[in-house]
C-alpha cells in the first residue's frame, strides 16, 4: 500500500513521540512546525484574507480499548461481552469493542473472536474514489460492513483484495509486521484468498 | 433486541405554547471570500426584523436568550465562534450557548430555543445558525468532517464521512430498491425536482434545470449515489425568533405555533442493534410482519436501512401535536435530502409512507408542488426551497432555513420573499424568465426534519397555524 504525500522517514523521525511515565504523558521532540501566514488577494490585488498554516500532533488515549488495538498487531480480533448476570442483554458480544455494556454499564469482558470472524458475512459495502486529506488507504476504498455469528453489531472495515458483494464471506488480515495500532491494522479479504496476495506487512 | 422504557417514551408536555414570530436567511453559496461570517449572520437577522416591520435594534429589545447553531469549529480554527457572533450582534449581556449536533445542528438550535420559551425562562429567544465550509481546501474539509465519525474506528478509514454513510444507501438500494432501474430513476426525479425548485429561490446555491437523464449520466460518487444525487456544501446563515403567546402577538399579527422534538441513535452505524420497529400512529405491527418476505434482508430494524433517530423524533412530535397521518394532516414538508436515497428513507422513518414503500411518495406525484401525473397540487409537497440538494447545506443553518421556508408558505408570503426583484439583484443572481410563485395555497401545517450524518441526531419541527391546530395531542 503506497500513500501519497506521506512524510519521509527522516521527517517522521524528527516528529515528537510520547511516553507515559509515572502516570503522565511525557512528550519529547518536535510537536508542531511553524510556517508564516501568506496573504490572499483577488485579481485586483485587494487583500481578502490570509492563510493560517498549522501542523500539530494530537495525543490520544485508548484507555480500555487499548487491548483491542494492541490485539490487531498480534493477529487477534478482540471483542467484548457483557457478563453481568442482571443485565437484560447479558451475553451480548460487541464488535466494535465496547469497554462498558451500553445497557447496564458494567465493564465488559474482552473475548477473542478471531476464529468466529473468519467467514464473516458482508452486510453492506461501498466503493469510493473520494477520500479526505490524511487518508492512508489505497483508492478506491472498498468499505465492507461485516457481521459475525453471535455478535449483535456490524463492524465496518475495508476490503484489501477483490471486489465486495452482498453476503460474500470474508476473513480478517492483520498488520502483524510493523503495526500502526490503528483500525486499519485490520483489513478484510475474501475467504480463500492466497497468502501471497495480501498487502505488505499483513498476515491472516 | 433492545427496548425502551415508558419513561423514555413519554410524550413531551410543555408548560406553555411557543410561537415562531419571524425568520430570516442570508444568501447561500459555496464560498464567500469577501464576506465574514458575522456579515452573513447580520443579513439573516436583518431579514427577520424587516419581515415583521421592525428594525434590528427593535427586534433585539425583545430577545432574552440566544442559541447559536454552528457545527464545525475546526473549519474556522476559532473556538467559541458563537461568542464572536454574539458580540457582533451586540446581544450582551444575554445568556447564550452554542449548539452542535452535526447536520441536525439547525434543528437542535430550534429545539433548545423552543424549550426555553416553553419553560418560561424566556419570553423571546433567538435561534441563529450558520456554517462556513469554504475556508479550508476540500480534501481537508472532508477530513475535518470525518472527525465527526468515530475517531478510532472510522476516521482512519479514508477520512471520508460520505463513505461511512454510503454503505447504508447501498443496503437500502439492494434490499428495498431491489437494484431496479425504475428505482434509480425515482431517485433521479428527486434530484431534478429539488434543483428545479431551487431555481425559484434567490437564496439558493445550486439551481439547475436538468432531466432525469442528466442525473443518471452524472459521475458516480459511490454507486448508486451519483454526483447529482448529493447535497451541496454551503456557506450561509439562517435564524428564527421564538416567543410565548403574549410576546409573539405583540411582535406580529400572525405568529405560528411551533413544536420541536428530537431523537438520536448510535454515532457509528456499526453499533446499531436489532429492535422492534417503534410504530407511528398510522402504522400497525401486523403490517410489518412480512417485511422480510417482501424485501429479503429488510427484516432487521433499523439495520442499515432506517433511521431510528428520525423515527423517534416523529414519534414524539406526532403524539405531542396530534398528527395521525402526516400525509393527511400536513400541507408541506422540508426534509433533509442529504442524498436522494436518504430522502426516501426519511419518508418511511417519519411515516409519510410505510417502511419499504418510500419510493411511492415520489412515484405517486404526492411530493411535488404540482403533481406531474394529475396536474393538481401535490398532496404533500416536499422541499420547495430546493432542499439540501438545490438550495443549501450550510450545516448549522440548514434546519433553521427549512423551518423559515415552511413558515413563508404558512404566512402566505413565499412569493414576496422569493420573488422580489430587489432580492435577486442584491444577491447578484438572475431571476429566471420562467420564475413561478411556489406558494402552497392555504398551507396551515408543515414539518421540517433536521438530520445528522448517519442518523446520530434528528429533530422534527411542526408548524401550525394557531387557528388550525390539530386535536388529540396526547
Ligand atoms: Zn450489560
Amino acid at each position: 500500500m503506497k500513500v501519497e504525500h506521506l512524510a519521509s522517514k527522516e521527517e517522521d523521525e524528527k516528529r515528537g513521540t510520547v511516553k507515559v511515565v509515572n502516570g503522565r504523558y511525557k512528550p519529547s521532540g518536535l510537536f508542531h512546525y511553524i510556517s508564516l501566514n501568506t496573504p490572499i488577494k483577488d485579481e485586483n490585488g485587494t487583500l481578502m484574507g490570509i492563510t493560517n498554516p498549522r501542523d500539530m500532533t494530537y495525543i490520544h488515549s485508548y484507555g480500555g480499548e487499548a487491548v483491542f488495538f494492541e490485539g490487531l498487531g498480534k493477529g487477534k480480533l478482540i471483542a467484548s461481552r457483557c457478563d453481568n448476570p442482571d443485565c437484560v442483554t447479558k451475553g451480548s458480544i460487541y464488535m466494535p469493542f465496547r469497554i462498558h455494556c451500553p445497557d447496564c454499564l458494567a465493564k465488559n469482558t474482552p473475548v477473542d473472536i478471531t476464529d468466529r470472524a473468519r467467514g464473516g458475512n458482508v452486510h453492506s459495502f461501498m466503493i469510493t474514489e473520494r477520500t479526505g486529506a490524511f487518508n492512508t488507504l489505497p483508492t478506491p476504498i472498498k468499505f465492507v460492513n461485516v457481521e459475525f455469528e453471535g455478535v449483535c453489531t456490524i463492524l465496518m472495515g475495508a476490503l484489501a483484495v477483490g471486489e465486495p458483494k452482498m453476503d460474500m464471506k470474508v476473513t480478517p488480515i492483520f498488520r502483524t509486521g510493523d503495526p500502526q495500532y490503528i483500525i486499519t491494522d485490520m483489513l478484510w479479504v475474501p475467504v480463500g484468498t492466497p497468502a501471497d496476495q495480501l498487502p505488505e506487512h499483513y498476515t491472516f | 433486541m433492545i427496548t425502551f422504557s415508558d419513561k423514555q417514551l413519554k410524550i413531551p408536555n410543555m408548560q406553555r405554547p411557543v410561537y415562531l414570530v419571524t425568520g430570516g436567511m442570508s444568501k447561500f453559496g459555496r464560498a464567500f471570500p469577501g464576506t465574514r461570517t458575522e456579515e452573513l449572520v447580520i443579513d439573516a437577522m436583518t431579514e427577520a426584523a424587516e419581515f415583521i416591520g421592525m428594525t434590528p435594534a427593535k427586534l433585539k429589545e425583545y430577545i432574552h436568550t440566544c442559541y447559536y447553531g454552528h457545527f464545525a469549529d475546526h473549519f474556522g480554527d476559532q473556538l467559541l465562534g458563537e461568542s464572536v457572533i454574539h458580540d457582533r450582534l451586540g446581544l450582551d449581556p444575554l445568556g447564550n450557548i452554542g449548539i452542535k449536533t452535526g447536520g441536525a445542528t439547525g434543528g437542535s438550535t430550534l429545539w433548545e430555543a423552543y424549550k426555553t420559551v416553553a419553560s418560561g425562562y424566556s419570553d423571546c429567544v433567538l435561534a441563529m445558525g450558520w456554517e462556513r465550509m469554504d475556508e479550508v481546501p476540500t480534501d481537508e474539509g472532508n477530513s475535518l468532517i470525518s472527525c465527526a465519525a468515530d475517531k478510532d474506528w472510522e476516521t482512519p478509514m479514508g477520512h471520508i464521512y460520505t463513505g461511512y454513510y454510503a454503505v447504508m444507501a447501498q443496503k437500502y438500494w439492494q434490499v428495498f430498491g431491489k437494484e431496479e432501474a425504475s428505482f434509480r430513476r425515482t431517485l433521479a426525479e428527486i434530484a431534478v425536482k429539488n434543483r428545479g425548485y431551487a431555481r425559484m429561490n434567490p437564496h439558493a446555491q445550486g439551481p439547475m434545470k436538468i432531466t432525469v437523464e442528466d442525473v443518471l449520466n452524472s459521475p458516480v460518487v459511490a454507486y448508486p449515489l451519483l454526483a447529482l444525487d448529493c447535497c451541496l456544501m454551503s456557506v450561509g446563515a439562517a435564524c428564527g425568533i421564538l416567543a410565548d403567546e403574549k410576546t409573539a402577538f405583540e411582535m406580529c399579527d400572525n405568529p405560528l405555533r411551533i413544536d420541536v422534538t428530537a431523537g438520536s441513535h448510535t454515532l457509528r452505524v456499526a453499533d446499531r442493534r436489532d429492535m422492534e420497529i417503534p410504530l407511528l400512529p398510522n402504522e400497525t405491527k401486523e403490517q410489518y410482519a412480512d417485511l422480510g418476505e417482501r424485501f429479503p434482508g429488510g427484516d432487521r430494524y433499523p439495520g442499515f436501512t432506517g433511521f431510528l433517530a428520525a423515527r423517534m423524533a416523529a414519534y414524539y412530535a406526532y403524539k405531542l401535536v396530534g398528527i395521525q397521518d402526516p400525509t393527511d394532516d400536513l400541507d408541506l414538508v422540508e426534509l433533509h435530502d442529504a442524498f436522494t436515497i436518504s430522502d426516501i428513507q426519511s419518508y418511511e422513518d417519519i411515516g409519510i409512507r410505510p417502511y419499504g414503500e418510500g419510493r411511492t411518495y415520489v412515484e405517486s406525484g404526492d411530493c411535488f408542488h404540482t403533481n406531474p401525473i394529475t396536474g393538481e397540487p401535490g398532496k404533500l409537497p416536499a422541499n420547495i426551497s430546493g432542499g439540501l440538494i438545490g438550495n443549501m447545506h450550510a450545516v448549522g443553518a440548514t434546519g433553521i432555513m427549512q423551518v423559515v421556508e415552511v413558515a413563508h408558505h404558512m404566512w402566505n408570503r413565499w412569493g414576496e420573499m422569493h420573488g422580489s426583484q430587489e432580492k435577486w439583484d442584491k444577491f447578484g443572481r438572475e431571476k429566471p424568465a420562467d420564475w413561478k410563485d411556489m406558494q402552497v395555497k392555504g398551507a396551515k401545517r408543515g414539518l421540517a426534519i433536521s438530520h445528522a450524518g448517519v442518523g446520530s441526531h434528528v429533530t422534527c419541527t411542526i408548524l401550525q397555524h394557531p387557528d388550525h391546530l390539530l386535536k388529540g395531542g396526547e
